[in-house]
């Protein structure tokens, strides 16, 4: 069992694709994947070319780099040319446009920005440079907080004073409240994320059948774990009883990772935050804990950031919303392409706008 | 040689012209080089010449299969080859760092001179400068390379639909083991880069009367980019096919780890060719006699619609765009 | 960035250990997946294990795939 190939069979591929068309007949239906990594996958293996034409699938505001607002990148990218500020993050981070520069140009003009791949790189990078403050991006959703948390906790363990970390995961399951709660937006069902899920486990999303009557399916991002997820939100769709399924029981269970989730709780508290198009949502961020404060590079590095701009005419907001399909964007693919772009959905690697670029073409 | 390289071995005295006929001339030694004279004269051939020079700045300098000397001379060798054209007579270019060790120069020199002679060239004149500790990453190379064009009965004619694509072999081995030899990733690597000279596949292709249309090695961008410059404005498209895709199962392993996509990253050994409908057999169980192409694939067909795309049949049956590369997500790795 | 890749424990030592797909190896912290034993897949994403795959209920989703198109052959 190599949990990769036979989730990839075209000839069970074709045959959901069959079944799906069958449930789901003359009904127009929107489903939503909220994951940004479920939108790659989608774009990558061309799943929208099994699905019928009635059944529309959008993407949610899952892709952590599009949600993270300007004002958090202007603030670290100030950060990065303090000569004393070494800033680290994961790669998609560095191209994002902030109001006026992104870190990848901040670098080019002798900031120290590092890429790394973990955020134990970075906590290596604090001990192999003890005249430096190093500061982790900190950005992500449940899958990669308990990452941070884990590494905050050996950074206390092995007495590094020169590790911080900008704060600025966010939290699924309250934007998934707050998008049902808009009024504007219309979805009859959501793939729920993979690993995510396999955190936070698959009781976080009952509310959105029980109170609001939405189907829910937690799935991997293989092509048969997103056409047989897609299959059992139809059939529920169809047959008006919205449940929450897990068909990624290979990796996420019921309760999710206890150990994650302990860890979670030592390092952070749930607060308000901001989003990207979805403005502030409730108890939908982390913070640090009281008592580990001085790993807060915003409060313990002060800088001076200049006013957030918003770039004009981009819609990042409304395709984070699933409002609108990146080629609504009147910049798409004009004044905004993967080597210019003028927001976030088109520079990260799963953001809408580039899936859609990337996959289906200008 | 113990040592290590000064400024003045770059300011054309004494110590410039020794290491010219201590390291270099012992070297590559040809009639053509030996008066070390300001220009090599050459007697051409009658055809047309290909006439193609490129930089190497690879980092690291030495990497799982190949080094910087040996990517430099096939590097420039395989853009003559892929333009049918035999590669004859080359120059090289060195910048040096000040403060690099001798030994590491006469390692990538004699890996030069082994390329040199795989490949059938002579390095008939070159150039050393050496610039300041900072100014340079231990060795910068340019080479220029000439060749023979020879007679093709179909290179250049318009493709149609119905025209089939190959490629030599497995694609992303180079840009892996770059990655794997950089050392901040802390991955081990079973990965190998695939440096060699691809004339030889050419050759026999021309030889065996294979319909070739088009060739191009993909380097930097990848297959990816090499495709797409060639359907880019035209009014034809190609469709590959994702299952026929060649891709050794680390290189896919590595790729899904660091969430790259082997179709954009680089190969130094491979040839993507586009020959006549109905040549693809031939040319497949030609290629695949040879060490180099013995994973060879027919695996796409240039087609009408859409024009100007590569689009890919995925595994599941779906279809997705191929685009250009966006963003630079491996920096030199050539 | 939720990707996460699935790869074969080979060593364990305290909370770190190596893991590797296809010869591809790297390093991983345990931390999270503490109850990851030699032999297991787990999930790798920035650098840690987060879960043990489970290949019981691997085979159980690919029948349960395989039920809902049998379903749809048999109407």
């Amino acid at each position: 069992m190599k949990y990769l190939e036979e989730f990839r069979d075209p000839e069970l591929a074709q045959k959901l694709s069959r079944k799906i068309k069958e449930v789901v007949g003359r009904e127009r239906m929107t489903l939503m994947e909220v994951c940004g990594t479920h939108t790659m996958s989608i774009s990558k293996s061309g799943i929208k070319d099994l699905l019928p034409e009635n059944l529309r699938l959008i993407s949610g505001p899952g892709c952590p780099v599009c949600v993270t607002p300007n004002a958090y990148l202007d603030r670290a990218i100030s950060l990065s040319r303090n000569e004393n500020v070494m800033v680290t993050s994961f790669g998609d981070m560095l191209r994002v446009p902030g109001s006026t520069a992104s870190l990848e140009q901040a670098r080019a003009q002798g900031a120290k920005v590092g890429m790394v791949y973990s955020p134990r790189d970075a906590l290596a990078l604090a001990r192999q440079n003890p005249g430096l403050k190093i500061v982790f991006l900190a950005v992500g959703f449940e899958t990669t907080s308990p990452t941070v948390a884990a590494t905050i906790l050996q950074a206390e363990k092995q007495g590094c004073r020169n590790f911080f970390i900008l704060p600025g995961h966010k939290l699924i399951p309250p934007a998934m409240a707050a998008l049902v709660r808009d009024r504007k937006l219309r979805v009859n069902g959501f793939i729920c994320p993979a690993h995510v899920s396999a955190i936070i486990g698959v009781g976080p999303y009952r509310f959105l059948a029980r109170e609001f009557g939405i189907p829910c399916v937690v799935a991997g991002f293989e092509p048969l774990d997103v056409l047989t997820s897609i299959l059992m939100l139809a059939q529920m769709v169809v047959s008006g009883k919205p449940e929450v399924k897990n068909l990624y029981t290979r990796v996420a269970t019921e309760a999710g990772n206890r150990k994650a989730q302990e860890l979670l709780a030592q390092v952070f508290a749930a607060t308000d935050s901001e989003w990207r198009g979805l403005g502030i949502i409730p108890e939908s961020g982390y913070a640090l804990r009281e008592n580990l404060q001085g790993r807060d590079a915003e409060k313990m590095i002060p800088v001076e950031v200049e006013p957030t701009r918003e770039h004009r005419g981009c819609k990042c907001g409304e395709v984070l919303q699933g409002l609108i399909e990146p080629p609504s964007c009147a910049l798409y693919g004009k004044a905004c392409t993967p080597e210019k772009p003028v927001g976030p959905c088109m520079v990260s690697s799963e953001g809408a706008c580039a899936a859609c670029y990337k996959y289906q073409g200008a | 040689m113990k040592g290590r390289i000064l400024l003045g071995h770059g300011d054309g005295g004494a110590l410039t012209r020794r290491l010219i006929e201590e390291l270099f001339v012992q070297a590559f030694w040809n009639p053509e080089l030996a008066p070390l004279a300001d220009a090599a004269l050459l007697k051409l051939p009658r055809n047309k010449i290909a006439y193609t020079t490129d930089s190497y700045v690879v980092k690291p300098i030495f990497f799982p299969g190949s080094d910087i000397g040996r990517l430099a001379v096939f590097g420039t060798a395989n853009d003559l080859a892929v333009m049918g054209a035999r590669p004859l007579f080359m120059t090289c270019g060195f910048i040096l760092e000040e403060g690099l060790e001798l030994e590491m120069l006469e390692r990538v020199v004699a890996s030069m001179r082994e390329a040199a002679r795989e490949a059938g060239v002579k390095l008939v004149a070159g150039d050393t400068k050496v610039v300041e500790r900072g100014s340079a990453d231990k060795i910068f190379i340019n080479t220029s390379g000439i060749g023979e064009l020879l007679g093709w009965a179909s290179l250049g004619k318009p493709l149609r639909p119905g025209d089939q694509v190959l490629v030599s072999g497995h694609l992303g081995d180079h840009g892996v083991a770059i990655l794997g030899a950089r050392g901040e990733l802390k991955l081990s690597l079973p990965v190998a880069s695939d440096c060699g000279p691809v004339w030889p596949l050419v050759s026999a292709l021309r030889k065996a009367g294979v319909a070739v249309k088009w060739m191009r090695d993909p380097t930097r961008g990848g297959a990816a980019s090499a495709l797409n410059e060639l359907v880019d404005g035209k009014k034809f498209g190609i469709t590959l096919m994702e299952n026929k895709i060649p891709v050794r199962p680390a290189v896919d392993a590595a790729c899904e780890v660091l969430g790259l996509d082997p179709l954009y990253l680089a190969n130094e050994g491979k040839v993507i060719v586009v020959v006549a409908k109905g040549s693809g057999d031939k040319a497949r169980s030609i290629l695949r006699r040879l060490p180099m192409g013995s994973s060879a694939e027919i695996f796409g067909t240039v087609v009408a619609k859409p024009a100007g795309k590569v689009i890919i049949n995925t595994e599941v049956g779906g279809t997705r765009v191929l685009g250009m590369l966006a963003g630079a997500p491996l920096p030199r790795i050539c | 960035m939720c990707l996460a890749v699935p790869m074969r424990v080979e060593k364990i030592e305290g909370s770190l250990g190596t893991v590797e797909s296809e010869g591809v190896k790297i390093q991983a912290d345990f931390s999270l997946a503490p109850e990851a034993k030699i032999g297991d897949y787990v999930l790798i994403h920035a650098g840690f294990a987060i879960e043990v795959l489970k290949p019981r209920q691997a085979e159980e989703t690919l029948n349960l795939i395989r039920e809902l198109v049998r379903e749809a052959e048999a109407e």
